[in-house]
């Protein structure tokens, strides 16, 4: 399941809402990651773009390995602007047993900040500033200036 | 005709290009001083999947788009 959220990611709701749908399906772990926007360098919030269709599939793509190890992966992330002290992204797995929930959130959100066809910039003094340093080149990326 | 997207922060409006694989569209792009430097750090989706070669075969109708460096979360 993926959740896109024009603004904050509505934490508490959705993490309640994940534990209630599965809460019948027999997985022993329920392990959430949360990410918040912290005040730091002076920004007043974070603003993402997303580019949907291959987010969809890069996601479709890591639900198809979850299930081979027989777990479910859920996430949500926020589209244009967030506010200091809220949330722009959750991601969660379920799964029968704890060690393999729990190396699937690490692999799945290392992938995720690799991967994802997402942008961020910083809001500072009025501006959206694209985070050019903290971003990452997806694997491949460079053919066109061969 | 391809159409090429510039996706995130490329400040950029999509390009029509005559092309018959990704090297054309490689040529055109590198004559634009708008979008030149940002050739070295993106990848490169046909029809919305990620590709690797630049020998990639394209048809008129197709959508070539360039993905700068991400950061989710």
């Amino acid at each position: 399941m993926l959740e896109l959220f024009d603004g904050p990611v509505p934490t508490e709701e959705i993490l309640v809402r994940w534990y209630r749908d599965e809460a019948g399906s027999n997985y022993g772990a329920y392990i959430p990651f949360i990410g918040t926007i912290r005040d730091e360098d002076g920004i007043s919030g974070l603003s993402f773009d997303i580019y949907e269709p291959i987010l969809e599939s890069w996601f479709n793509a890591w639900q198809e390995r979850a299930k081979e190890a027989g777990a479910v992966l859920k996430m949500a992330h926020s589209r244009g602007d967030v506010p200091l002290h809220t949330s722009s992204y959750v991601a969660a797995v379920f799964s029968p047993k704890r060690k393999v929930a729990l190396k699937m959130i690490n692999d799945f959100v290392e992938d995720f900040k690799a991967s994802a066809p997402i942008w961020k910039y910083d809001l500072r003094d009025g501006k959206r500033l694209y985070a050019a340093d903290r971003s990452t080149p997806i694997s491949g990326s460079g053919i066109l200036g061969e | 005709m391809v159409r090429v997207e510039f996706l995130g922060p490329i400040q950029k409006e999509a390009l029509e290009v005559e092309a018959t694989s990704l090297r054309d569209v490689a040529a055109a792009l590198q004559s634009d001083d708008e979008v030149k430097d940002w050739l070295e750090s993106c990848a490169v989706a046909v029809n919305d999947t990620l590709v690797k070669s630049l020998d990639t075969a394209l048809k008129s109708g197709d959508k070539v788009s360039l993905l700068p460096p991400v950061c989710g979360g």
